[in-house]
């Protein structure tokens, strides 16, 4: 009896990772309207698992791969605000609601989980869409981050070139299984 | 009794078994990559003389060098604010590896020219490289005296420096870097000077805050002739970044802010407060977009 247990859980577990999906396309940018200059910034580097089975989503963000414009914004990003040396990357770990995988076609979907953003962790609730087409799915989001929620600070002199509030955009494409 | 209570805490497991497992998964799903080490320096000048640094692609800056008179050179000179040395200069990244520069130095009125090339950087991961490298020359021109000294043709008052800086990043706030320096001057005074200058250059920066940082830098001249009147120059200063500017606060026995000047020719004794106060202000504008 033990060992039907077992071997169930281990089949059940089994069957689960079976419906993983690993994103194969990722695109994450995020924008800051400021008074002095916009800043806007691209990374496709970023890497993330949906299991459509459990609903749980991750994704992970390696700071240092976002793409400005400027070469000079890319260095304080990374030196100054988010400290890529320190916090190599933006993660995070959730389960998505309100939709359903048997339904094709673009659905309202919510993500709720953690994001951890310059070391710091906090519960955030991101609204999206899902969509299924034929053997993938995509995920897509935006959301607004505040600066001041992940202890990221900006030195007075610089904080009218920088907004307090940036716009994260995510664009996921999952292969099915 | 064993194997049930093994089999509770598997299936207690099992809730555990998503989200942050799911997390640890991509993470090492990942593939080692190369991890590049940035801003080992915060300027292209440490203190009088040049980082590893190289501008990014179609960046251009502008740095404007200032070395006052001698701290000990008496109220009467305003302990040295009454006299001082000038240097205007442009840098441009060609790509975010290569740069070219000029400048102006009213120190000798000399104008310089020169090409610096980073061709190793520190790295971590997929390829570990303890080391960032740039090569660095340039040639220079001194103008002054208008007319050349009898026995002179016009080519004496050319020189040249060779450089190789080699600088870690030892932690996100504290770098040293090497410079064996060259440098071949046209003409000099026989009797206490070669043509031929080797040098060993030696300096860091220790970040105080997120802006603030404080700088060092030592250039000991190994091929002295006896009789030779130089010193090495010794300067340390602190760098204040806010935004696309750069200030540097340099306290520094020499007034040339030219490689020849300041490595070769530096007259003052640090110790004996021949110190000039000076100040490097960078600043940087991006003249071609990237992509």
């Amino acid at each position: 009896m033990k060992l039907i247990t077992i071997f169930l859980f281990l089949f059940s577990a089994s069957w689960c990772a079976a419906q993983k999906m690993t994103a194969e396309k990722t695109f994450v940018s995020f924008f800051s309207k400021a008074s002095i200059e916009d800043i806007k910034a691209e990374n496709t580097k970023a890497m993330s698992i949906f299991n459509s089975e459990t609903m749980d989503i991750v994704f992970s963000i390696p700071i240092k791969d976002f793409e400005f414009d400027k070469a000079l914004m890319k260095e304080h990003f990374n030196e100054k605000y988010l400290e890529s040396e320190k916090f190599p990357k933006a993660t995070f770990a959730g389960k998505v609601s309100g939709f359903s995988n048997e339904t094709s076609g673009e659905q309202a979907a919510t993500a709720k989980g953690k994001m951890t953003i310059h070391g710091v962790s906090r519960e955030i609730e991101v609204p999206g869409t899902i969509m299924i087409e034929s053997g993938k799915v995509v995920v897509k989001a935006v959301f607004k981050i505040k600066l001041v929620d992940y202890s990221v600070t900006i030195p007075q002199l610089l904080w009218k070139n920088i907004a307090e509030e940036v716009e994260v955009k995510i664009d996921f494409v999952y292969k099915a299984p | 009794m064993k194997q049930s209570l093994w089999l509770a805490l598997m299936a207690l497991s099992v809730p555990l078994f998503s989200q942050d497992d799911l997390l640890k998964e991509l993470e090492q799903s990942e593939k080692p990559k190369i991890e590049y080490t940035s801003s080992t320096f915060k300027g292209s000048r440490l203190v009088n003389g040049q980082t590893v640094e190289t501008k990014g692609k179609g960046e251009l800056e502008f740095i404007f060098s200032h070395r006052f008179g001698a701290l000990n050179s008496g109220s009467y000179n305003l302990f040295g604010l009454d006299q001082a040395y000038v240097r205007l200069g442009l840098e441009y990244g060609i790509t975010d590896h290569l740069g070219v520069g000029f400048g102006r130095n009213s120190f000798d009125k000399t104008m310089d020219g020169y090409l610096r090339y980073r061709f190793l950087r520190q790295s971590s991961g997929a390829r570990n490289m303890p080391v960032t490298v740039t090569a660095f020359v340039n040639g220079a021109i001194k103008t002054s005296p208008e007319e050349l000294p009898v026995g002179q043709i016009y080519s004496d008052r050319l020189s040249y420096t060779g450089q190789l800086l080699i600088a870690r990043k030892f932690s996100p706030g504290f770098s040293l870097q090497v410079m064996p320096t060259i440098i071949h001057r046209n003409a000099v005074d026989k009797t206490t000077e070669d043509n031929d200058l080797i040098a060993l250059g030696m300096g860091g920066r220790l970040k105080v805050t997120r802006s603030i940082a404080l700088t060092s830098e030592y250039y000991y001249r190994m091929s002295v002739k006896d009789g030779n009147q130089f010193r090495n120059s010794l300067g340390v200063g602190i760098d204040i970044e806010t935004g696309g500017h750069v200030f540097q606060l340099v306290l520094t026995n020499a007034q040339g802010i030219t490689e020849r000047a300041f490595i070769g020719e530096t007259t003052g004794d640090f110790f004996a407060g021949d110190i000039h106060l000076g100040f490097n202000v960078t600043r940087t504008f991006q003249v071609k977009r990237k992509k």
